[in-house]
């Protein structure tokens, strides 16, 4: 498992990574630490024979709140379980790990509808700064070429120095088209000609990458409303999805983010980076409880295949695995 | 700014508890419930707030505090006091080589935001007289080296780089000849991002250490980290025994706890934060003010030293005078406009005034934008209008609104604006007043 872990140094070697491991697998291996650290600890917790009784919904209370559940997130879920223990009279702490996987799975899958990308798409890539908007980008764009389709890229981070030129690398690996303007031009204005560019060579999906911007800034975030608002006009006749991209390291701040993403932009859905790192990714679990945003896309790792569509019970199975 | 809704949250907490003549221990225990959940949403680590709670909890009950006449305060006091603890008491500097060049190293996760801080530490150190090179070792992600040079050549400063077929070690090692050779003493060595978990790569960068013998390895922490920021940090002080840490994108609404934690488990202190998109938002980090921000005492230093920076003596004393008579007129506060612009942003140095409680200011958002229409309006004005602007009455206003492009409403709110600043003013200048003799009154123990 080390080994899949290892970073790979070209960047050939990254698009060529030969699909290896069926899906699921390698899912699960890259929650593998995810997994390690969350339900080692439940498991220390429920396994010897213990009694169900406050002092262990305490301590998972403390697990769900270190894996960034957040406060009130992890109150729901371990009201909820408590009272389901009431109602089914549970006495085996063994039992309760079922009960909590379920309250869990319960909340990712409210309401949800699987992802339809139809052509002709555009998909607006939206986030904080160092979250992996552009990185994420050359996965979707690998993925939605694999699949046949025509891909376009639109360089509207106009403001991150040379942030255009990797944009660039990634179109040069996928083989896709891309139009970009000059640093430090009107990012809205890139849009504006890519969906122009993209109608007349009917390409099937645009992937638009944005500058990233802290969500408390008026004036980017305005901005940002503007690139919507060219979306929404130009591309009418199109299906229009915002994707969030959110660092799984990030704590209780991503509600903040998700919160005011979508009152500027009409958030879609979220893509969740970095989860092969140490971090417990529970802020998922508490968007889609307070907001009601489903996750469409985890990265669990440096190659391009370590990109994958989000699976409810596939992410709870492995985390509870 | 960071810590605002962490700051109102306990600014709550204390006023229940000060509401209270005594405290009995399930006062206290209850008040202590509080602030744990506030810490933890704030991302301060379980741990660490757990240990904390204790603490103060133990010292709160002690008999001195109980028996004393205003317990409230006494228990507040314990929380700042820990507070700065947890955080170090004193601000620690970079350590500069007696032989340059002084090598710095900057590692952390991807997307913490080591290139653009190493751009804004180099621009730091080149205001402080020293002559930086920025040493591009990021040879995997696509266009890091460009971006690396975009940014040294945006602040004047030398970028070294092989391109992204040398190894890093070679790079870094090459680097610090190219200094010496070429009279560089401070070299600052831009890492790739890694995984903490990530052997290869975390080998890779002890391996740059034991090659260039850095006198300074700053990890590079995003603000917005969660709860695993303790693993990301323990990680690379292990490996590399890092000097200190760089909070970046503390201009966020994050409530950082990151920096509490951080210190708490490395014992490594935190050097800089990082704030904003202008190369010069990096300032040194000083825990005890930035305890006291948290608790909503304020952070007049800091306030001073921005300004002291932009505003020369003279010019400062005569505004301090016209501000106390009362006659601070719009012609200076079209100056100090043009000032503040240049401190940084507005809702940063709002946050480092005593007593403001940034989540009850959401209505004073100010950005770049909103200044240039009020320097629009005023500069509509008469020189009348703008020494005595209790004149302007209705068809004043309805020219002021035309010749600048806006409307009687925005003109009205920005008169109403200047009267609430003047009067905010003052109680700054006051404040300033009293604590230079000694009497600085914390708005926090009224």
């Amino acid at each position: 498992m080390l080994n899949f872990f290892k970073k790979i140094k070209k960047d050939n070697e990254i698009i060529e990574k030969e699909d290896k491991k069926g899906l699921y697998q390698r899912l699960k291996d890259g929650l593998a630490r995810t997994r390690d650290n969350f339900t080692a600890k439940i498991d220390d917790i429920l396994s010897l024979g213990r009694k169900v009784d406050d002092e262990l919904f305490e301590e998972l209370e403390e697990i769900l709140i270190l894996a960034d559940v957040g406060v009130s997130t992890t109150e729901k879920i371990i009201d909820n379980l408590k009272e389901k223990a009431k109602e089914q009279k549970v006495k085996d702490a063994e039992k309760i790990k079922e009960l909590l996987a379920e309250e869990i799975y319960d909340i990712m899958e409210a309401k949800e509808t699987s992802l339809k990308i139809t052509p002709p798409t555009l998909i607006l890539i939206v986030g904080v700064n160092g979250v992996g908007k552009t990185t994420t980008i050359g996965k979707l764009a690998n993925k939605f070429k694999r699949e046949g389709k025509r891909v376009l890229l639109v360089a509207a981070d106009t403001f991150r120095a040379a942030a255009i030129d990797q944009l660039d690398v990634w179109a040069g690996r996928n083989n896709c088209e891309i139009i970009r303007h000059e640093e430090g031009s009107d990012p809205a204005s890139v849009l504006f000609d890519g969906i122009k560019a993209a109608k007349s060579r009917n390409v099937d999906v645009i992937l638009c990458d944005t500058a990233g911007r802290l969500h408390n800034k008026k004036n980017l975030m305005e901005e940002l409303k503007k690139i919507y608002r060219v979306a929404q006009r130009e591309f009418n006749e199109g299906n229009i999805e915002t994707f969030l991209v959110l660092d799984a390291t990030t704590g209780q701040n991503a509600i903040q983010q998700a919160k005011i993403f979508k009152e500027a932009t009409d958030v879609t859905g979220i893509i969740l980076t970095k989860l092969d790192g140490t971090a417990k990714g529970g802020i998922v679990i508490s968007i889609k409880s307070e907001l009601d945003i489903p996750v469409r896309f985890i990265g669990v790792g440096e190659g391009i295949d370590d990109f994958q569509e989000f699976d409810s019970e596939k992410f709870v199975k492995a985390l509870f695995e | 700014m960071a810590f605002e809704s962490l700051t109102g949250k306990l600014q709550d907490i204390f006023k229940k508890l000060r509401g209270k003549g005594k405290l009995s221990e399930k006062d206290v225990k209850e008040a202590m419930k509080e602030v744990k959940i506030a810490l933890l949403e704030a991302d301060v680590n379980f741990k660490v707030v757990k240990e904390f709670i204790n603490n103060v909890t133990e010292k709160s009950l002690g008999q001195e505090v109980m028996e004393s006449l205003t317990p409230a305060q006494h228990v507040i006091k314990i929380v700042n006091d820990e507070l700065t603890a947890l955080m170090g008491s004193k601000e620690s500097k970079i350590n500069f080589s007696d032989k340059p060049p002084t090598v710095i190293m900057m590692v952390g996760l991807q997307g913490s935001g080591k290139t653009t801080t190493s751009g804004k530490l180099a621009n730091y150190l080149k205001s402080k007289g020293k002559s930086p090179v920025l040493v591009a070792c990021d040879i995997y992600r696509p266009a890091a080296i460009k971006q690396l040079q975009v940014v040294g050549s945006s602040i004047n400063v030398p970028v070294f780089s092989m391109g992204d077929k040398t190894s890093p070690v070679d790079i870094a090692k090459t680097s610090i000849d190219f200094a010496k050779n070429n009279n560089y003493n401070v070299v600052i060595i831009d890492t790739a991002g890694r995984l903490h978990v990530d052997e290869e790569l975390m080998d890779e960068l002890k391996n740059i250490k034991d090659a260039v013998n850095p006198d300074e390895i700053l990890l590079v922490v995003d603000a917005m980290t969660g709860q695993d920021v303790v693993n990301v940090a323990e990680s690379f002080n292990e490996k590399l025994d890092i000097d200190g840490v760089i909070l970046t994108k503390l201009d966020g609404d994050t409530r950082g706890g990151a920096a509490l934690s951080v210190k708490a488990v490395t014992h490594k202190p935190i050097k800089f934060i990082a704030s904003g998109e202008k190369f010069t938002d990096i300032e040194v980090f000083h825990p005890d003010r930035m305890a006291s921000r948290i608790l909503g005492m304020g952070d007049v230093l800091s306030l001073i030293e921005k300004a002291q920076a932009q505003i020369d003596e003279k010019k400062a004393l005569e505004l301090q005078k016209k501000i106390l008579e009362q006659q601070f007129s719009f012609d200076d506060f079209l100056e100090q406009l043009q000032g503040l612009k240049n401190m940084g942003p507005i809702d940063q140095l709002f946050s480092m005034i005593p007593g403001v409680n940034m989540s009850k200011l959401k209505g004073i958002n100010v950005s770049d934008k909103d200044i240039k229409r009020i320097e629009a309006i005023i500069q509509s004005m008469t020189k009348e209008e703008r020494q005595n602007p209790s004149i302007i009455n209705g068809s004043r206003k309805k020219r002021i609104a035309a010749g600048s492009g806006t409307s009687i409403q925005q003109v009205n709110s920005l008169l109403k604006q200047f009267e609430q600043t003047k009067k905010m003013m003052k109680q700054f200048t006051d404040m300033g007043k009293n604590m230079k003799i000694g009497k600085r009154k914390m708005p926090f123990f009224k």
